[in-house]
């Protein structure tokens, strides 16, 4: 049952993301600038050459023609090649991917245990006025542009991977308190708490653990926004990631380049979401059947 | 309401009134250089000083909070409200529309719609007056920013399909039509109000990081997000730290939105 | 803990003295190739720069050529021919022998249509092969189909490689030679054991050890990372930083006066332009492009835009260059009152504060310019009021760069734009497939296959001489009436010739700056670490 479970799901992740693929191809390919080259501009250049360098950039005009030989090529393991860069796909996400996958682990989990720790403080601690640090704190988050995060970072000499924690934070924090406040109220709690259970066990069992399935859809969100952050981020700080990488291929309309990253954010956003509609499911079979 | 969230609808009349009588409490226009006086400090005729092109910092501040607080609040309520038809539908719904939903959900939230961005600003006359093109940006954002809300507002939709007050309400013959509009949604207000407040600030940077790529607002009408962008020159606001005010600004203006729409949670109804 | 303490301060120390003889500075992105003869782009040419070994040199400081691989070179044939004298007894980086068999092989590779290089499409002046002789191993002659101008001067940019050598490209002539990559993060360049030159006092040049090349494309962190003490130089410092590193280092920084590049504006002429009618008038009218020229305050851009470093331009010659420039020509006055007496010769009108054309069309038009570039994006807020005091409205549009390259080269779905101009030549011939009304980089209007008017057809045949000659004198007359065509008709607006800024370190020495790319290391077989000031012109 949970094989057949995890094929369906397999096979769901698979078909979206061929089809994300192909649409994000499409988009690349609709959008203005698609297919020309800055060595246009080169008055070096003689005619013929700029005609070689325009029939080049033609290759990939026909959007289903690329897509049916990018996928011929994923079978064999070639992502193609990256003109702007001139090297293969394949040799670029090998050296970039491994840094950013440790910067989006230290973003998304530091940003969700921060937003996560903030909002239980906040809700065990029911003072008036107890939300105001936080809640000022998450504002400025928010407020701040992820490149400000990053350049100061930058200027007092902080790993950068710790910015993006920075930009996930206030999201987590301001849904994650909401969601335990609501708990915190239903009927089941204030019966806990009229038993005379410790505050703590208050919090963790049955306000914490009951909204935990609810907070894993935190995860999904966490991850598109890591990455979405660590774009800039890696732009600024200069560091050599896959975020870094997609600001490149989207200037350039690298389009192997562009097509393999959309590939890739779709494949960890569906497989991190997956995971968490598992939990969501498990828990609301559980509740059910407790019912 | 609370005293609090009756002082945070002060402070936002104030802004919201300052901006809209900008012609009349500044001095200077938005786009006037004053070529004498660059980068200035702040004075009597100039209160937060002059920019590197000599404008006025003040009436550029003020100009620019009318156009992000009425756009952005706008386009958040968009995506809001498309995120909370669609999430809430696919977990009110469940099943195989709720899987269909939610694959397309997670695809579109994987796509590249900067070129989409990109796209549109190449159709639009390049002699689009700035207004339009301002708006026409913050509504592509409202209808692109509603994925990741849409997520999390079916996820809360899932855990309230079964709550008593639902299965009460169906057993006593309420339309699954009503059930949603007026027993599930309003049951899910904690959550959109959430998502509508993260996303205001969001889609005012997210105006500015586009200007990177020749979105957002054209020169020389003035946004937050095109001010905030100024902050990543750090030696430049260490020098003059009143060019923090843009973003002391839209702190304060994020906070009050966040006491205005906090609301006691209640039973569901 | 104190031992611990004093085996970190040795170990760094040790560390420090084992780098101390090398050169850091940063590229904005990874070379895209190390292929000598495939070099497109900035970064690819500064590896190429120094690790290259030459036939000749241009010296960026004194602006004149001087012999590297060659001893000697003479033109013959009119530019047809050139003839080499090789010096002897130079080496490959791996050690094999450099011989006239290397120079026929490199100019045969650099040749190849089907490689379609800008370094070998300079030499294309006509269809045919080049042919290399070697009558000794020591001579090399090399024979193109047609005249080619500025011959000596190509050879500049085409680094020879080995025939024989099994390390293909990766042998090289230069001070040094490519010893690691690390892709995103540098390149190490190490000195070449076998580099021919020699100072003086014959000792072996290169001082330096190695150049480290730190790709950064931040220019904030850059500009930390020089303050900290992490890098040596910077090429290149915009103005901003350049004020912000004079009051903090003020003999760490380099203005060594106006670059060859250029700000310009150009309207669209194009025929074809999706433009209405009425528009096309107003942008092929030449008084209405001199008016705007006029009308735009360049002193203002020059003081508010470069903080003071950069030079009004008057035409398609940097003050810098100073053989070719025409001293007759004069920039754009920046007055009201002559701009609006232009526009009324072109028929155009005040009525209220709004400009009107002959037919009552109110002027107001677009200008395009890339995205993400603060200059680029303040000039033209000055430029939008400028024309404001002549009733015009200026709608500023920036763009991404692909967006702005399809718009000006493709579509032509544009009206008017503000362009950056980069020149990495002195000779006007480099410039020719921009004058000439037939080439693809005519900006204004391409690909003409007859000169739509007069004055471009003028502008051809002058061009087209002064290529033909080999007599600089007459050269020089032909090109100058091409700069005064130019400031008469204005189909290019220049604005101004950014000064070349750097910022070099104390401990850097044998440094002069120069306006010409590189502006600091192009004697990097000559630079040393630690010591004194910059030398300063």
């Amino acid at each position: 049952m949970v094989v057949s479970l995890l094929l369906r799901q397999a096979r769901r992740i698979l078909l979206t993301v061929l089809l994300g693929g192909l649409l994000g191809a499409t988009l690349v390919r609709l959008g203005p600038g698609f297919g020309v080259d800055e060595r246009e501009l080169d008055s070096r250049l003689n005619a013929d050459s700029q005609q070689a360098i325009r029939a080049e950039r033609a290759r990939d005009n026909n959007i289903a023609a690329f897509y049916f030989r990018y996928i011929t090529g994923l079978v064999h393991g070639d992502f193609g090649f990256s003109r702007s860069l001139n090297r293969p796909v394949s040799e670029l996400l090998a050296e970039r991917l491994p840094l950013t996958l440790v910067s989006l682990g230290y973003g998304v989990l530091g940003g969700v245990s921060a937003g996560l720790a903030l909002a239980l403080l906040t809700v065990w601690w029911r003072a008036p006025g107890a939300d105001l640090v936080p809640a000022l704190l998450s504002g400025l988050c928010l407020a701040a542009p992820a490149a400000v995060i990053a350049l100061v970072f930058l200027w007092v000499g902080a790993p950068s991977r710790w910015a993006i924690a920075l930009v996930v934070f206030p999201h987590v924090y301001r849904y994650a308190k909401n969601q335990l406040v609501a708990t915190s109220q239903s009927p089941h709690v204030v019966a806990a708490q009229a038993k005379g259970l410790s505050g703590w066990r208050v919090l963790w069992a049955h306000v914490f653990a009951p909204a935990a399935p609810q907070l894993a859809a935190l995860a999904g969100i966490s991850v598109s926004l890591a990455f979405g952050a660590s774009i800039p981020i890696e732009v600024i700080c200069d560091t050599p990631g896959v975020g870094q990488l997609a600001w490149r291929a989207a200037l350039d309309r690298d389009l192997p380049l562009l097509v393999t990253i959309t590939v890739l954010v779709a494949l960890m956003t569906l497989v991190v979401n997956g995971l968490a509609d598992l939990a969501l499911a498990t828990w609301n079979s559980t509740t059910r059947s407790a019912a | 309401m609370t005293g609090k969230q009756k002082f945070a609808m002060v402070i936002l009349g104030v802004a919201v009134v300052a901006s809209l009588g900008a012609a009349y409490i500044s001095r200077s226009s938005y786009s006037e250089q004053f070529r004498e006086a660059i980068s200035a400090p702040p004075s009597a005729r100039f209160w937060l000083g002059t920019d590197e092109l000599g404008r006025d910092r003040f009436a550029r501040l003020l100009y620019g909070t009318r156009v992000s607080l009425l756009l952005a609040p706008a386009a958040a309520l968009l995506s809001t409200v498309i995120a909370g038809l669609i999430g809430g539908a696919a977990g009110y719904l469940g099943g195989r529309w709720e899987r269909i939903v939610t694959a397309g959900v997670d695809l579109f939230l994987s796509l590249p719609w900067l070129f989409l961005l990109l796209a549109v600003r190449a159709l639009l006359p390049l002699n689009t007056s700035p207004v339009m093109s301002v708006m026409i940006t913050f509504l592509l954002l409202g209808c692109l920013g509603w994925a990741a809300p849409a997520r999390i507002i079916r996820a809360g939709t899932r855990t309230q399909v079964n709550s008593d007050y639902l299965v009460q309400a169906a057993a006593s013959g309420v339309s699954r039509w009503r059930l949603f509009w007026r027993h599930l949604l309003p049951n899910l207000r904690p959550i959109l109000l959430a998502q509508f407040w993260i996303s205001v600030p969001v889609f005012i940077l997210s105006e500015a990081n586009l200007g990177l790529l020749g979105l957002g607002v054209s020169e020389p009408l003035p946004s937050w997000g095109a001010l905030l962008r100024e902050l990543e020159n750090y030696s430049a606001v260490l020098r003059n730290p009143w060019m923090l005010a843009p973003a002391v600004l839209l702190v304060i203006v994020v906070s009050c939105l966040q006491l205005l729409l906090r609301t006691e949670e209640s039973a569901p109804c | 803990m104190l031992i611990r303490t004093v085996i970190a301060l040795w170990l760094g120390a040790a560390l420090t003295a084992s780098a101390a003889n090398e050169l850091r500075f940063c590229l904005r992105a990874d070379p895209k190739t190390f292929n000598p003869l495939l070099v497109e782009d900035e970064n690819s040419a500064t590896v190429r720069y120094l690790t290259g070994g030459v036939l000749i040199r241009l010296n960026r400081y004194t602006q004149e050529l001087e012999g590297e691989l060659a001893a000697k070179w003479k033109v013959a044939e009119n530019g047809q021919r050139i003839d080499f004298e090789l010096r002897r007894g130079v080496r490959f980086s791996d050690g094999t022998p450099f011989t006239c068999q290397d120079v026929a092989y490199t100019m045969h590779q650099v040749m190849d249509p089907a490689l379609h290089s800008p370094v070998g499409d300079s030499f294309r002046s006509a269809p045919g092969d080049v042919e290399t002789t070697c009558a000794s191993p020591s001579t090399a002659s090399v024979r193109f189909p047609a005249p080619v101008a500025n011959l000596a001067a190509q050879f500049d940019q085409v680094a020879i490689l080995s025939v024989v050598s099994p390390r293909k490209e990766s042998a090289v002539l230069g001070p040094f030679e490519l010893g690691e990559y690390k892709p995103g993060t540098y390149v190490l360049l190490q000195r070449n054991p076998n580099y021919w030159k020699r100072d003086a006092n014959g000792h072996a040049l290169p001082y330096l050890d190695s150049i480290r090349l730190e790709i950064q494309q931040n220019r904030e962190l850059e500009l930390l990372r020089f303050r900290r003490g992490e890098l040596d130089i910077i090429n290149k410092l915009d103005p901003e930083m350049y004020d912000r590193l004079s009051a903090e280092m003020p003999h760490a920084v380099a203005d060594a006066g106006p670059s060859l590049d250029w700000e310009t504006v150009f309207f669209n002429q194009v025929d074809s332009a999706p433009l209405p009618e009425y528009k096309r008038r107003w942008f092929r009218s030449s008084d209405f492009r001199r008016a705007i020229s006029e009308g735009i305050r360049r002193d203002d851009i020059v003081r508010i835009v470069y903080h003071g470093h950069a030079h009004a331009a008057a035409g398609p010659v940097s003050v810098a260059n100073r053989f070719w420039l025409n001293p007759a020509l004069k920039p754009g006055s920046g007055s009201e009152a002559a701009a609006l007496a232009l526009l009324e010769r072109g028929g155009f009108r005040r009525s209220g504060g709004t400009l009107l054309d002959s037919a009552g069309n109110k002027v107001e038009f677009s200008m395009i310019t890339n995205a993400g570039n603060k200059l680029h994006e303040r000039m033209l807020a000055l430029i939008q009021q400028d024309l404001a005091r002549l009733g015009i409205q200026l709608n500023v549009v920036v763009l991404d760069f692909p967006s702005l390259i399809e718009r000006i080269s493709r579509s032509f779905n544009y009206e008017a734009v503000l362009m950056a101009i980069t020149n990495v030549d002195l000779d006007p011939s480099a410039q020719m497939n921009v004058w000439l009304s037939s080439a693809a980089n005519h900006q204004w209007n391409p690909n003409q296959k007859t000169p739509e008017t007069g004055w471009e057809g003028e502008i051809d045949k002058l061009m087209q001489a002064q290529n033909a000659s080999q007599d600089p004198n007459k050269r020089k007359t032909y090109f100058d009436k091409v700069q005064q065509i130019v400031a008469d008709q204005a189909p290019i607006v220049f604005l101004v010739n950014p000064n070349a800024l750097s910022a070099v370190s104390a401990n850097l020495r044998n440094v002069t700056p120069a306006v010409l790319s590189p502006q600091i290391f192009w004697n990097a077989d000559r630079l040393q670490v630690g010591g004194s000031l910059v030398s300063q012109r």
